[in-house]
């Protein structure tokens, strides 16, 4: 077990120096001089010299990235153009917000995703395989922004029963677990829940099939075992890869949120980035994406670990 | 002369044996829901090409009086924008732009990803480590947040839509590609051919391309309702493509506000997404089957 974290754990420092280097890279892709990413464009030749200097422009790149990642391990992730604020600050409160909403967007999409799969796959062949299989596939293949907009448009301008954008009244950012801010909840992780459901249907129903059709079930059933003994068996197959799938898809909402957050006026990571994107305020960019980079690498190590230790056969493969 | 007359008898054979394609086709024709995902998909692809032709009116012709009409305007059958052009003319012209970004990176990263993926997998060793080490930092993003990252640092434009979006398509390709080759590499006859003095490249081209490119180019296809969702997310956000083109994310994105005024106007772009993606990802899955290639 020890041996397998360790190998594992190996193998993601790489990959994190590798994200690392794509981040530090994206300040620098950008069309124009570095510099435009942190001064404002009517700024002085000489301010424009001191910050060069400053910033470590004019030195060679690997030295570049030296420094940068030095700053970044201290917790310093810049200063964002647009608010003069720390990065790592605003950061902070988007990345809670982005949090509960994709986790609850997950849950829901694991609840529902699994229960569409394992019908779908129970029945196989049946009408409701066929319903489950063609919700799956609408799931996958919605672009979720639109469907977010959809939402809006039923829920909030035609009935008027849950508010369309922000995360509190008056678009008030402080959040509290009362139904005032849970209402503003309620639409983008319905929207957001959409994307795992299709993808944890479309792979419990092919687990659950695969499962059905081993050996050890006919076994079971010769054995006198009745459907509910057997469905215990199946779900502890199951149960790893399903769930190794739904910490996967944790890690894309997180990082992929942004098109929805925008939508609602979500007020998270990918709200900070749209408006990065907005002011071309480049240190917000680039410590957002950096961030949530690095919890995706984060979370893929975790997913594998729990697994291992879920299912041991992992480990050997 | 000589030499061309095998390879002539060779494609003969080819043509002349009843085999996998003919089966492939005869299957493909006997699924219904496939059938129906290619008929739609080419009506969109010709609604593209003729726009020009089809489309009712001028889509970039504005007019301030007319603004926001509904579906069902007499002239403007799926109404009007928010600057008074006609929908329906927008939407068709819509398609141009959001097909060719949306299909035009995994057309490329099929080529660049199986190169890739190929060359690790038949070579292995260092340089399989290498290049799939590689792949694996791409593979350490989320593709929405890849994207987004390198047309957000590279700005705006068609171009820096392709190919931020071609850079998200070519890790999973090519990690496709390299676990398929790495397993026909396996394959006796491989082995057969080196023993008998064929040349890498040729082992390639006539042993191992033949077998890995079918499920390569299933796989691709798959991505391609990914990458219109994302092509069009990117103009949603104001990344991709510009105004006043016609794009269908881009329209969804102007149309946001117009939601209290003409709701369904405004989902039209959208919906126009939805039915291209739904209809790639069908198409995908009954060329999956037919070709009875496991996931």
């Amino acid at each position: 077990m020890l041996s397998y974290i360790l190998k594992r754990l190996a193998l993601t420092i790489p990959v994190a120096f590798g994200v690392s280097i794509v981040c530090f890279m994206l300040v620098h892709i950008a069309p124009g001089d570095p510099l435009t990413s942190v001064l404002p464009p009517d700024a002085s030749a000489q301010l424009q010299a001191e910050m060069r200097a400053l910033y470590g422009f004019d030195r060679p790149l690997p030295v570049q990235y030296g420094l940068w990642v030095m700053k970044t391990l201290q917790g310093d992730l810049g200063v964002s153009i647009a608010t003069g604020r720390p990065v790592a600050s605003e950061l902070g409160k988007a990345l809670g917000n982005t949090l509960m909403l994709a986790v609850l967007a997950t849950m829901i999409g694991f609840l529902f995703g699994s229960l569409f799969g394992f019908v779908a796959g129970y029945f196989r062949d049946s009408w409701i395989d066929r319903l489950a299989s063609f919700v799956s596939i609408i799931g996958v293949s919605v672009p979720h922004y639109w469907l977010g907009m959809v939402l809006v448009i039923i829920f909030s301008v035609q009935l008027n029963w849950l508010p369309a954008t922000g995360a509190g009244p008056g678009g008030s950012a402080d959040w509290a677990w009362d139904w005032v801010h849970v209402r503003h909840l309620i639409l983008p992780a319905v929207t957001m829940s959409v994307i795992p459901m299709g993808i944890i249907a479309r792979t419990v129903r092919a687990l659950v099939a695969e499962i059905l059709s081993q050996e050890f079930v006919s076994g079971l059933r010769a054995k006198g075992l009745l459907d509910f003994g057997v469905f215990r068996h199946v779900v502890k197959n199951a149960a790893p890869t399903a769930l190794a799938v739904m910490g996967l898809q944790l890690g894309y909402l997180l990082g992929g949120s942004i098109l929805i957050e925008t939508v609602f006026s979500w007020p998270g990571t990918g709200f900070l980035l749209g408006q990065a994107i907005f002011q071309r305020d480049l240190p917000l960019l680039q410590g957002t994406i950096l961030v949530l980079a690095m919890f995706f690498v984060a979370l893929n190590l975790i997913v594998d670990i729990v697994q291992s230790m879920l299912d041991p056969r992992v480990q050997r493969a | 002369m000589s030499a061309a007359a095998p390879a002539l008898t060779a494609i003969a054979a080819i043509e002349k044996s009843p085999g996998y394609w003919a089966g492939v086709i005869r299957r493909f024709r006997r699924d219904p829901v496939a059938m129906a995902a290619l008929i739609i998909v080419l009506a969109l692809v010709l609604m593209a090409i003729f726009a020009p032709l089809i489309a009712p009116a001028d889509p970039y012709r504005s007019s301030m009086i007319r603004r926001l009409r509904p579906i069902g305007t007499p002239g403007f059958p799926l109404g009007t924008d928010e600057l008074g052009r006609d929908m329906l003319s927008r939407l068709i012209h819509g398609g141009r732009l959001s097909l060719l970004m949306g299909v035009t990176p995994v057309f490329i990263a099929f080529f660049i990803g199986s190169a890739i993926g190929i060359t690790a997998g038949f070579v292995g060793g260092k340089v399989n480590t290498v290049l799939m080490r590689t792949i694996d930092v791409f593979f350490a993003f989320p593709s929405v947040l890849l994207a987004i990252a390198l047309s957000g640092a590279l700005g705006a434009g068609i171009f820096n839509g392709l190919l931020s979006l071609t850079i998200v398509f070519v890790p999973p390709i090519a990690r496709i590609a390299e676990s398929v080759t790495t397993a026909v590499r396996k394959i006796e006859y491989i082995e057969a051919a080196r023993a008998s003095g064929a040349s890498a490249f040729r082992i390639v081209r006539i042993h191992v391309l033949g077998n890995v490119i079918g499920p390569i180019f299933v796989y691709a296809t798959g991505l391609i309702s990914v990458s219109l969702i994302l092509a069009s997310g990117l103009s949603f956000l104001g990344l991709g493509v510009k105004p006043p083109e016609p794009e269908w994310g881009l329209m969804l994105n102007t149309l946001r506000n117009a939601i209290y005024v003409q709701p369904w106007v405004a989902a039209l772009p959208g919906l126009m997404i939805f039915i291209t993606s739904i209809s790639f990802n069908l198409l995908s899955d009954g060329l999956r089957s037919a070709m009875d290639i496991k996931a």
